[in-house]
């Protein structure tokens, strides 16, 4: 008998074992679920799966009778246009502050501390200043995911940007560069992959401030749907809901690793071959 | 004891032994190409270097030794322009050398000389076009296609050629080092750099290194200032050895005096037996860097 340690599963194993979890997990939550409506029809804590398709047909199939609109899909494209154009202005103020900060020694000295001091503040305590200032619409949701994920992006790339090898920026003005050429030829390069995995790194942050700035004020949403259907207890409705955010954070994540692995080649097979060695 | 400070015993030796060494300040012209005059290198308390005085021919291909810590890198990055004397200056063709690097002088350090997201063609490339590019720094059309073969050219010249598509990381240690002299080359500099170049290649690969600078360094007529560990290296490339070491020492203040060139000897490569000879007289245990 091989130790523990040494013990590694096959590749079909590993799926199999991967799946099994969730499999558990939905056989709890059935079993739970049958106790509950056996006990109590009305129950609303634990729906079957009945419910489940029911509400998503009334929600995602169905025009509202209100607005004519699908519900589910519409709600999906508000938060998913806020979360990309929030984290996309994040993304864009990280590289360019990160290059800024992390390459020219005369920027780092001005603004290192004031990004350190503004990334100390928590986003949710100023979020009322938004509403305040800039009204219950759009840009006040946008700005809370930019608030929130900004700094941590700026101090991520400047940090990675810190991490280029002197001797190559040293080797760079050897073969007659200049500042700018040689930030857009040698250090630009190099942490844009970086920069996605930090991106990839923020999503979470930028889904909790999504669902909390719709959760107070909005008129559609995948956040705002879960605040608003939990006044009647819809499980039914709150739950796919949740798996479908779910699903969405996952789809983001795995699109930007195959756009990282897919526009720079040369940095992940770097990394595989530095985590053989 | 250890290693380096030992080869330094032996390079005493070797020059106690050396009958025929000359003054060269007395041979110099009166327009040298790189002249040293008085340059101290001091932080804070600490002296590295102290008086250092020389003059430099154009083509001569100069060794540095000297135990670590001895001011042998300092005063490399001080030609490089990264680093500045607390006093004197180092005068290359009547300019004092300006204290950030340029395409005057080139370096290839022991690693990290390339960049990992550009191929082997293009981190060639990259050396043409960053000084016209300005914009960009890039060139496009007709100037590129004559760029990218100048640059095929410089590749087959190292050897390269077959890789031009590779990324560093996919490269070995030598191939590598290959690729950071051939980028350095493009710019044609006045003075090439090389820090401990090939410290960290095995001994084989080394061999073809040095066959390759020795080609290079006489088809370009360069002038190479290189820092090593290895003293066989400094014998078998240099036309000039510099031994880096501190003539006075306090043993309660040993920050308190610098380090000068010990010892400054020209290597005459036509008379091969030269090494052989002093080989011969230490006896082959002497040296350790020669029994590996």
């Amino acid at each position: 008998m091989r130790r523990l340690i040494n013990q590694k599963p096959s590749r079909a194993a590993a799926v199999a074992l991967g799946i099994l979890p969730f499999l558990l997990l939905l056989l709890l939550y059935m079993l739970a679920s049958e106790a509950r409506l056996a006990e109590n029809p009305n129950d609303k804590l634990l729906p079957a799966f009945g419910s489940f398709v029911d509400a998503i047909d009334r929600l995602a199939l169905t025009p509202s009778r209100r607005t004519g609109e699908l519900v589910f899909w519409q709600d999906t494209l508000s938060s998913l246009s806020r979360l990309l154009l929030g984290i996309g202005i994040s993304a864009a103020i990280g590289l360019v502050f990160g290059i800024i900060i992390g390459a020219l020694p005369l920027a780092r000295a001005k603004l290192a501390p004031l990004v350190t001091a503004i990334s100390l503040i928590p986003p949710m305590a100023i979020l009322p200043v938004l509403f305040i200032i800039l009204g219950l619409g759009e840009l006040s949701k946008v700005v809370l995911i930019v608030i929130g994920t900004a700094p941590f992006l700026i101090r991520d790339m400047e940090a990675r940007v810190r991490e280029i090898p002197a001797e190559q920026i040293i080797k760079a003005q050897t073969l007659g560069g200049n500042s700018w050429q040689i930030i857009i030829r040698v250090i630009l390069p190099q942490v844009l992959p970086r920069l996605l995995a930090a991106v990839r790194l923020s999503l979470g942050a930028a889904w909790l401030f999504l669902i909390a700035a719709e959760a107070i004020a909005s008129t559609d949403g995948l956040g705002y749907r879960i605040f608003l259907v939990r006044r009647y207890l819809a499980m039914d409705v709150i739950l796919p809901y949740v798996v479908w955010i779910t699903f969405l954070a996952f789809a983001t994540d795995y699109l930007l690793r195959v756009l990282s692995v897919k526009a720079f080649p040369w940095f992940h097979t770097q990394a595989d071959q530095e985590q053989k060695a | 004891m250890n290693v380096e400070q030992q080869r330094l015993k032996q390079a005493d030796k070797i020059v106690s032994l050396n009958q025929v060494r000359t003054s060269r300040e007395e041979k110099m012209s009166t327009q040298p190409f790189i002249r040293v005059h008085n340059l101290w290198k001091e932080y804070q308390q600490q002296v590295v270097l102290e008086r250092l005085n020389t003059h430099v021919e154009q083509g001569e291909f100069i060794t540095i030794v000297g135990a670590s810590g001895c001011g042998k890198t300092t005063f490399l990055k001080m030609l490089l322009g990264t680093e500045r004397p607390t006093r004197g200056c180092i005068v290359l063709e009547d300019e004092p050398i300006p204290d950030e690097p340029n395409a005057d002088r080139g370096i290839v350090f022991q690693k990290y000389s390339v960049f990992p997201h550009l191929t082997v063609l293009e981190n060639i490339e990259i050396a043409g076009e960053l000084e016209h590019g300005w914009l960009t720094g890039r060139l496009f059309g007709n100037r590129k296609r004559a760029l990218r073969k100048q640059a095929i050219s410089m590749l087959e010249a190292v050897g390269l050629g077959n890789a031009s598509k590779k990324y560093p990381h996919q490269l070995s240690g030598g191939m590598q080092q290959r690729l950071a002299i051939a980028q350095s080359l493009l710019k044609k500099p006045k003075i090439l750099l090389l820090d401990e170049p090939f410290g960290a290649l095995d001994p084989g690969i080394r061999k073809d290194m040095h066959k390759l600078v020795l080609n290079l360094w006489r088809e370009y007529k360069l002038t190479i200032f290189m820092i090593t560990h290895d003293l066989h290296e400094a014998f078998l490339l240099g036309t000039r050895l510099w031994v880096f070491d501190k003539v006075r020492s306090d043993p309660q203040a040993p920050e308190a005096y610098g380090a000068r060139i010990t010892y400054d000897l020209p290597i005459d490569r036509e008379d091969a037996n030269d090494f052989e000879q002093l080989k011969e007289q230490l006896g082959d245990a002497e040296i350790p860097a020669l029994s590996k």
